[in-house]
């Protein structure tokens, strides 16, 4: 008897246009630091298919919370308090549960807590800057933190970043492996950001710039920002009643 | 106009930028005890257990200048010493297979403790040779780069990702050399004379 299942197959190949340029002369690191010759392009195999995996076990209760984890709980970051949320999706639109997301980012100043960081905003010391959770069976996830402030940094004689959270996201497998930038709605250092910048489709862009949600907003304590995140996905398969070689 | 697909496209990416370390590391940036337990620290669960050869793989990431980069973090992934990659039924239990590490904010260098992969067969039940897959992100890396660790010591002649290399001298921008006995030497350069050979899979 001939049985019809579906399955998933290779990764669907990354689609490079919409992804920022590797050299871009505005951004001046990164004219060292591109490949010149061009990327050797095959179909993924199982070791870009298959991909670590975490356990909640690993994560403390207040991994999430960046506004009270670098204290422990004892005292609260300084700054306008938000809640930034969203879903994990892949290209089929299926959400992507269990998988770690991390995010670090400056504090309400514009100042890391990094030993490389000598900017003159003061660090706060009830801010540390990172955080981590595991998206739910619907792939949403959330994080309480502080508006990340503006900061100068050296490139053009005077470029600033806009506010923005870096943001590192798993999915699950090494192919999908995904590091961005979240930018806030109606910040006017976006447009002016060498970095932002790379992504040569505004559209595109405009991906990573979330919205102001008053509906998840908690009234007299903080507003929200929504954030929807993208995986590669994987082309679905026919195939009779044989598992296709791994 | 046509129908919309139903499709969505994936985020676009942004560099990882300077601070990457915070958010991944934050021992290497010197906020160590920020988390109870950090991720990828090391790709074993317990080392003494693990099965098959522990070996350590040392080198640099060099930009288009030749400069070592003090700021590189590196993710690996990779099968165990039987070719089982950790997650499928049968991988060996002490070990994940998932490790970060960092290039040393003096010398540049980094160091990844492992086992030494097994091979395994692919779809079309194709061999491919040992190998570790890397992604590399810094400041100044728009889009993290893929690329691969094979070994001199393995036969790599059938490797079908081998075999897809057109330019046969770059193939050895992949393959790590022996040092001594479980030491290997891999460097990656990102540009320039004997550019790594960076995937797009
Ligand atoms: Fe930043």
């Amino acid at each position: 008897m001939t049985e019809l299942i579906l399955d998933q197959g290779p990764l669907i190949p990354r689609n490079r246009a919409i992804h920022p340029v590797p050299y871009d002369p505005d951004y001046k690191t990164s004219v060292s630091r591109s490949p010149n010759l061009p990327l050797l392009s095959m179909e993924s195999s199982p070791s870009e298919e298959t991909g670590p995996t975490f356990g909640h076990n690993k994560l403390g209760a207040l991994d999430n919370n960046l506004i009270l984890n670098w204290t422990k709980g004892a005292a609260p970051a300084v700054g306008e308090r938000i809640l930034m949320h969203g879903r994990v999706l892949d290209e089929m639109g299926r959400p992507v549960p269990n998988t770690l997301i991390e995010i670090w980012q400056a504090n309400a100043g514009g100042r890391y807590r990094h030993k490389k960081d000598t900017y003159f905003a003061p660090l706060d010391p009830n801010f540390g800057g990172c955080g981590r959770t595991i998206t739910d069976e619907n792939g949403s996830y959330e994080f309480l933190t502080v508006r990340p402030g503006a900061y100068p940094w050296p490139n053009r004689a005077n470029d600033w970043r806009p506010m923005h959270i870096h943001i590192s996201v798993y999915g699950h497998s090494f192919g999908q492996r995904l590091i961005t930038q979240m930018y806030f709605e109606g910040d006017p250092l976006i447009d002016h950001c060498p970095i932002a910048a790379t992504i040569k489709d505004r559209s595109q862009l405009d991906r990573l710039v979330a919205p102001l949600d008053f509906s998840r907003s908690r009234p007299l304590d903080f507003l929200a920002y929504k954030f929807d995140i993208v995986l590669r996905g994987r082309r679905q398969t026919m195939f009779e009643n044989k598992l296709e070689g791994m | 106009m046509v129908q919309k697909l139903d499709t969505l496209q994936e985020t676009p990416s942004q560099t990882a930028g300077p601070y990457v370390h915070i958010g991944l590391m934050p021992t290497y940036a010197g906020n160590g005890g920020y988390y109870e337990e950090e991720i990828g620290t090391t790709p074993f669960l317990d080392e003494s257990n693990a099965k098959g050869e522990i070996i350590e793989i040392t080198g640099s990431v060099f930009d288009g200048t030749g400069w070592a980069m003090r700021d590189a973090l590196i993710e690996s992934w990779q099968c165990d010493a039987a070719g089982v990659f950790p997650g499928s039924e049968g991988a060996d239990p002490a070990f994940t297979g998932h490790c970060r590490f960092a290039a040393d904010a003096e010398s540049g260098e980094f160091t990844l403790r492992t086992v030494k992969p097994g091979s395994y067969k692919g779809r079309g039940g194709v061999e491919s040779a040992p190998y570790i897959s890397l992604w590399v992100v810094a400041r100044g890396i728009n889009i993290g780069l893929n690329t691969r660790i094979y070994f001199e010591d393995e036969d790599n002649d059938d490797d079908p990702l081998l075999k897809r290399i057109e330019q046969r001298p770059r193939v050895n921008t992949l393959i790590a050399k022996k040092t001594s006995g479980g030491k290997y030497r891999f460097d990656i350069r990102l540009q320039g004379q004997d550019e790594t050979v960076f995937l797009d899979l």
